[in-house]
């Protein structure tokens, strides 16, 4: 039995650690002016983009996924959001107003992304 | 602002193309466009369609440098709302279909189940039975419920997790439990041979059917969106020398002349150059009362052309119109967040995981402590706790009402600009209202004329405007005006001279006239005593008494005054009956300020304020403690409006273009006030309907999950209870949120 609760415990920690302790991999830094961010599979990929301060960049989403929680992308702080219509890209020109991070996300918190300006 | 990259068929509008000849040059260029297949050119229309996979800037590079000018015709609102309607109903058929698939598998066995009692492995016969079920199961997961698993596996390997993860796991576990349990039954104590297939199959169903129903319930919560979109004319009349053409909306270009009749719709922005007429711009503005058009006056897109015919000049198309930046600031308001809904966002945030946690934690709490069989109860546990938990209604609490709520103050003219001037509008406790223009009409206007004898009044105004016709002097525009609106026509004056700071005289139909004030009429030798009392009465009442002398003789005096918007008392009053404490503020004298506040029974007011002390005044009232909401012009006071904690501006006709103001009333009744105020407490209260059910659904049904009423009451319940509790749950939040579509504001 305490087998059984050690690894149930481990299993929480290993929960904790897999959500909490680490970030999503795929980064995209925006060298190049463009970044096109896929909406499809309950993700943002990439989740996190890197920017300048005063560098402009192109954001282009294209969603992928019907479900119509994935059909607004709001961006906390920079008082931009955008609809998305399936299979088609919108693009956004911004230029980052000062460093932060900057989370984005659907309507119900589901899809998160960040835009991290240094 | 959004742009599509390739597209199957685009249509350019071409500039500087004169001649028929221009036609093949034009496709030839396009036609070298790597990617085009087709480019075909319309000369009458100077549109060009063309087709293939290729981006719009590369076709319009194309057309310039073949040294003619090219503009994209953007895809319209009315054309991507149908889309994505067409999309929404799609994806409605298909969680349709695939609860059907589940739920056809899933009842019989669950009706088995419940009728028949019996769904533990005993015998080999009902091994084999149940083992042939768990693979219809597993057919049915991966037919009507691959999106939930592969969505899971996406996110997870993001570490992110979502509602899949959570469906994906529950109904995972539950399978995965009985299939161990068929193919090797040993392993378990006798009680414990149970098979959950059941489970899986009718939580797919259900969760499959909440969703269509929240795609369908979400779809209503745009409908005011839908309703301004669907303002928009398709067509619009060309009027070019002598030719009327009908033309699509989209290829109408600035400057070109239009023609509309009665009952059309006017198809974009532009200015009247001939004709005259009523128009209905309730549909923009919330101003019930018809308005009249003659030439030099504007017009805005969707409004709707009642009595006459006219022709105007296209001013604002596309998507510079009035409508298209109403549309773009209504959508991007109910998108908005206010901060009531921060909370519900950082729990989301970690929402799933803890869920995760807690459903092992339970399962372990059941082997440990529980009766036996405890490893089945375990697994009934975990699986109960993680389908229950529903993270969609917490996190669609405030975008839904936020929604509707910004829609529906759209609907009364009222637009809000951002989340949080919805939020804090709903708790303001204080109005400051600015007098010229907000309680008044802004414009003086002749509210009595009191003559000597029986003279005809509408003769002595004819006169006194035929005088007055030359002088720009607002008493003067006063008096034109009244006369306009008498439909008097006028004299020609001669002889006339201005008297700074007292009237003006002048020669008309060979009488000589005098208009002014006292002093006027005492250099001039005229008697004013006749008049003296009614002109000391109106004095009294802040309005300012003007003589008018014809040959010498004192003829009349006119009451001039600007008065108040006819619906101001009434929208006052209901304000005050939703508890807010009014004060006014005015640059003009204590004496015409009191008498306006006596009339609207405004206890506060401040006169002789100028212009850039106002927000000095709405500081004041905020340290006293009060939550400030400024209503004013929106040129003049913006620093005070800036200041307050609302502010709020009115725009005359469909001005919208206001950036200091947080929420922008489009007609100049302060109905349009109260209505926001009322909306944006509607709104709040409703969106703390969701939040306080969304918190309190998961609050409690978890642990009831995870089986803490089992101890005292023996229930536990089963997943799919469970499962039908989560995809009703968010259904419930979009439909309260719904319910918002329904307010009406206070009686006016």
């Amino acid at each position: 039995m305490w087998l059984v609760n050690l690894l149930g415990l481990g299993l929480v920690a290993l929960i904790a650690w897999w959500f909490w302790g680490q970030r999503a991999p795929e980064t995209a830094i925006s060298k190049e002016e463009a970044v096109t961010i896929k909406v499809a599979g309950g993700v943002y990929t990439p989740s996190v983009i890197h920017a300048r301060v005063g560098q402009p960049l192109t954001l282009n989403f294209i969603r992928e996924d019907q479900a119509p929680c994935a059909e607004v992308v709001i961006f906390e702080g920079l008082d931009l959001s955008l609809g998305l219509p399936l299979n088609e890209t919108v693009s956004q020109r911004i230029t980052p107003p000062e460093a932060g991070t900057y989370p984005f996300s659907c309507q119900m918190q589901m899809y998160r992304g960040q835009l991290i300006v240094t | 602002m959004t742009e599509k990259a390739s597209v199957n068929e685009q249509i350019l509008l071409i500039e500087g193309a004169g001649c028929a000849s221009c036609v093949g040059k034009i496709e030839k260029a396009l036609n070298h466009v790597a990617g085009v297949e087709q480019a075909a050119m319309n000369f009458a229309q100077r549109s060009v369609t063309v087709t293939g996979d290729v981006a719009a800037q590369h076709l319009v590079d194309a057309v310039e440098a073949a040294g003619y000018r090219a503009k994209l015709v953007e895809q319209s609102e009315s054309e991507l709302f149908a889309e994505k309607e067409k999309a929404d109903q799609l994806y409605y058929r298909r969680l349709m279909k695939n609860m059907a698939i589940a739920l056809a598998l899933g009842v019989p066995m669950m009706v088995y189940g419940m009728v028949i009692g019996d769904m533990s492995i005993d015998t080999t016969p009902k091994r084999v039975g149940w083992f042939i079920a768990g693979l219809l199961t597993l057919a049915v997961m991966y037919t009507a419920g691959r999106h939930f698993y592969l969505s899971a596996w996406n996110t997870l390997r993001h570490h992110n997790a979502n509602m899949d993860t959570l469906v994906a796991l529950g109904t995972g576990t539950a399978w995965l439990y009985s299939m161990v349990v068929v193919l090797m039954p040993d392993l378990f104590p006798a009680q414990a041979r149970h098979v959950y297939f059941e489970a899986s199959a009718m939580i797919i169903g259900l969760i499959n059917l909440g969703l269509a129903l929240e795609v369908r319930a979400r779809g209503r919560t745009s409908e005011a969106i839908k309703r301004l979109i669907g303002l928009q004319a398709k067509t619009a009349r060309i009027v070019k020398g002598d030719d009327e053409i009908d033309i699509p909306v989209e290829h109408v270009q600035v400057g070109m002349l239009v023609r509309v009749r009665p009952g059309e719709k006017i198809p974009v922005d532009g200015v009247v150059v001939e004709g005259k007429s009523t128009l209905d711009e309730s549909m923009l503005t919330g101003e019930p009362m018809p308005v009249a058009k003659t030439p030099s006056d504007e017009l805005y897109t969707g409004t709707l052309n009642k009595s006459g015919t006219v022709v105007f000049k296209a001013s604002r198309v596309g998507k510079d119109t009035a409508l298209a930046q109403i549309i773009g600031l209504v959508k991007k308001a109910q998108n908005a967040k206010p901060s009531i809904g921060r909370l519900a966002d950082t729990i989301s945030g970690y929402f799933v995981p803890t869920i995760m946690m807690i459903a092992v934690l339970s399962a372990l709490a059941w082997l440990n402590f529980g009766p036996e069989p405890s490893v089945a109860f375990a697994v009934v546990s975990a699986t109960t706790v993680l389908i229950i938990a529903c993270p969609c209604a917490l996190g669609l609490a405030t975008p839904m009402s936020v929604m509707v709520g910004v829609g529906k103050a759209a609907e009364a003219g009222v637009l809000i600009r951002n989340g949080e001037a919805l939020q804090t509008s709903s708790k303001l406790t204080t109005i400051v209202l600015d007098k010229t223009g907000t309680l008044t009409q802004g414009q003086p206007r002749i509210t009595g004329i009191y003559p000597v004898d029986d003279l005809a009044k509408s003769e002595v105004l004819r006169l006194a405007a035929s005088l007055e016709a030359g002088s720009e002097h607002p008493l003067a525009d006063a008096v034109v005006a009244s006369a306009k609106d008498a439909g008097l026509s006028l004299s020609n004056v001669s002889d006339f001279h201005a008297v700074l700071g007292q009237g003006v005289s002048g020669v008309v139909e060979g009488h000589r006239l005098l208009l002014g004030n006292k002093r006027l009429m005492a250099e001039n030798q005229v008697e004013t005593e006749t008049l003296q009392r009614e002109a000391d009465d109106l004095a009294a009442q802040a309005q300012t008494p003007v003589f008018f002398a014809i040959d010498g003789n004192l003829v009349a005096v006119f009451a001039i005054a600007d008065p108040l918007k006819s619906d101001t008392l009434a929208a006052l009053e209901r304000l005050r009956r939703d508890g807010l404490k009014i004060v006014m503020l005015t640059g003009d004298n204590t004496a015409t300020a009191a008498a306006i506040a006596e009339k609207l029974s405004i206890s506060e007011f401040y006169a002789e304020v100028q212009p850039s002390d106002k927000s000095q005044y709405v500081q004041q009232l905020q340290a006293q403690g009060e939550r400030v909401g400024m209503v004013g012009d929106g040129i003049n006071d913006a620093p005070a409006l800036a200041q307050a904690d609302v502010g709020f501006a009115i725009g005359t006709g469909t001005d919208i273009a206001m950036e200091s103001a947080d929420v922008t009333l489009m007609r100049g009744s302060l109905h349009g006030l109260a209505d926001a105020i009322e909306v944006s407490r509607a709104t709040l209260g409703n969106i703390k309907q969701n939040l306080v059910g969304a918190f309190i659904y998961n609050v409690a049904g978890i642990p009831i999950a995870a089986g803490v009423l089992y101890p005292i009451s023996g229930i536990l319940l089963s997943p799919v209870v469970a499962g039908a509790a989560m995809a009703f749950s968010s259904l419930t939040v979009v439909s309260n949120a719904n319910r918002l579509r329904f307010f009406k504001p206070s009686n006016r």
